[in-house]
């Protein structure tokens, strides 16, 4: 019962962030010019001598690299709407009043935790589904397998949330922030590393780039969603986000979803035991 | 905290006293669960601090209430009595009566975010009480408030004693524990000083003024086994005996030196005169 309070109390305060409506805005703003885009394009081609096939891959690409924004966005916005909900909470105090009520540590941070994801599911289904539905529309293109991509975005979301949440009950707001932001970028660098590996069939690149998604598996998650979603051609334009030279394998999408238990099981432990 | 042991009746006023930094609030921390201890044990209603079951029959206010800024004070009390367990029907007719009780109806649709450090004090004792508790610790309850306020405040601290339950006051305002608590005590670099029954007639320190000629500095020096603290002004002696028992022989000695008394007044020392007597004046109360 109290996780489900705390999860409903969580949802209502982080949907007033600022950032939230401001990613919102970013996102709407998006879906505008991607709209735009992709109209412009289809109108270009009716009076072009482009084969068809060829017309359907390249709205394939642009589908493609509009999913790959739309996964970027949600990802910082998942980040910096949940940063300073634990740590921020504990360092002004106001989690005095509810720790003290009757109801364990691990279903206020577990509450939270759901407050969140219902969240970022929320915005990953408008988002995702507003990109999809353009690109159908407008674009007359649907992505391979929306469900599947939608669904490891939404993962890849959960797992940079549970980290911001797991170094929030450590540091301070900017703390937790600035190491869940940089665990992204050493994901980012990872994924364009092992990407690059697959040129050179290189065992020492490749390595670093696995071991890069083993330390944050967000930047794997999406290259696993990207080939779920993409079409063959697009899968093939080398050195982009959704390249399919290195796949993640499924063992990588278990193992990101391991990661993130273990994570919410540290973050359960140590805001169970410390000091408020 | 160190060697800090203090036992709290059932039913009573607590008041817990102590310079900044003497461990006041990290010694309520610890006995709401918030904070745990490298050592020692604490029991709150029999149970260990942090106990699910027993943190249902505590209030809690907070030095610094906060909350979620964009809530009114109805849906702040809903939400802290459901998360005590307190059925809708029972907070339908109890959140209104304590946004009452704390003076807060007329702005029962302002949000949070538009509420005075007072008003916030008086939200966030309402909300120490919505679960009705059978102990309540309030933390500087009054630190934000108006004497209008600060006399409700001490009102309800009464009803809730009348009610049955316990009530464990950390305060910096002296004169509000003196006519509140039951009981006192005072701590120091988190350890008990002394404590002080608030309801005993007789006071362990009584301040007496005297007013006398001839006061010899034979006499003056020889006050020191009577009490301390001695001060004379021309005429006016004042001195802080020890207890009520020894001022027939207090009087008696200063006759018997040579002043000649027209004047021998006991009185009542103040909390705050007994809190800077115990702490020093220095110590940065």
């Amino acid at each position: 019962m109290g996780v489900w309070i705390m999860a409903g109390i969580t949802f209502r305060e982080a949907a007033r962030k600022k950032i939230l409506w401001t990613a919102l805005l970013a996102g709407a703003a998006f879906l505008l010019v991607f709209g735009i885009g992709l109209r412009f394009q289809v109108g270009d081609f009716r009076n072009s001598s482009v084969p068809p096939f060829l017309r359907y891959q390249v709205i394939s690409a642009m589908l493609m690299i509009g999913l790959y924004t739309v996964d970027l966005l949600a990802v910082v916005m998942t980040t910096l709407t949940s940063v300073d909900t634990i740590s921020g909470e504990i360092s002004s105090g106001t989690i005095h009043a509810i720790a003290t009520k009757p109801l364990p540590r691990w279903q206020i941070l577990v509450g939270k935790w759901l407050g969140f994801v219902a969240m970022s599911g929320v915005y990953v289904a408008l988002m995702f589904g507003g990109t999809i539905a353009e690109g159908y529309y407008l674009g007359g293109v649907l992505a391979e397998r929306p469900l599947q991509g939608g669904l490891l975005v939404f993962l890849e979301c959960i797992v940079a949330l549970t980290v911001t949440f797991m170094f929030g009950t450590w540091f301070s707001t900017l703390t937790s922030g600035v190491v869940t932001l940089g665990l992204l970028g050493v994901a980012f660098l990872g994924g364009w590393l092992e990407q690059m590996s697959g040129f050179t069939e290189g065992s020492r690149l490749a390595m670093v780039g696995i071991v890069s998604s083993l330390i944050m598996p967000s930047e794997a998650i999406w290259r696993r969603a990207a080939f779920e979603m993409e079409s063959p051609l697009s899968g093939s334009l080398q050195f982009s986000p959704f390249a399919d030279i290195s796949i993640p394998s499924n063992a990588m999408v278990v193992y990101a979803c391991l990661y993130l238990l273990v994570a919410l099981g540290i973050a359960v432990y140590h805001f169970g035991e410390r000091d408020l | 905290m160190r060697d800090l042991t203090l036992t709290v009746s059932h039913g009573e006023i607590f008041g817990f006293l102590g310079p900044n930094g003497a461990g006041k609030s990290t010694s309520i921390k610890m006995l709401l669960g918030l904070a745990r201890p490298t050592s020692g044990e604490a029991l709150v209603m029999g149970a260990p601090p942090g106990d699910v079951e027993v943190r249902r029959k505590i209030g809690f206010l907070p030095e610094n209430f906060r909350f979620y800024e964009w809530l009114t004070p109805p849906e702040l009390l809903h939400l802290h009595g459901r998360l005590c367990g307190v059925s809708s029907d029972t907070l339908a007719s109890r959140v209104p009566a304590l946004i009452d009780l704390v003076g807060l109806t007329p702005h029962i649709d302002k949000r949070l975010q538009n509420f005075s450090k007072g008003m916030l004090q008086r939200i966030g004792l309402a909300q120490a009480l919505v679960h009705e508790p059978d102990v309540i610790f309030l933390d500087e309850p009054t630190s934000g408030l108006d004497p209008l306020g600060r006399r409700m405040v001490r009102d309800i601290i009464r009803a809730q004693r009348e009610r049955g339950a316990t009530v464990f006051l950390n305060s910096h305002i002296l004169s509000e524990i003196e006519i509140t608590c039951d009981q006192v005590v005072f701590i120091r670099e988190g350890e008990v000083v002394t404590s002080r029954d608030m309801r005993a007639q007789q006071e362990e320190a009584v301040r007496v003024e005297v007013r006398a000629r001839k006061l010899s500095p034979v006499c003056i020096a020889g006050l020191a086994q009577w009490g301390d603290s001695a001060q004379v002004d021309e005429e006016r002696l004042t001195l802080t005996a020890r207890s009520r028992e020894v001022l027939p022989d207090l009087l008696r000695y200063l006759v018997e030196t040579g002043a000649e008394v027209y004047q021998f007044t006991p009185q009542k020392m103040s909390l705050e005169e007994l809190f800077l007597n115990i702490m020093g004046e220095d110590r940065g109360f």
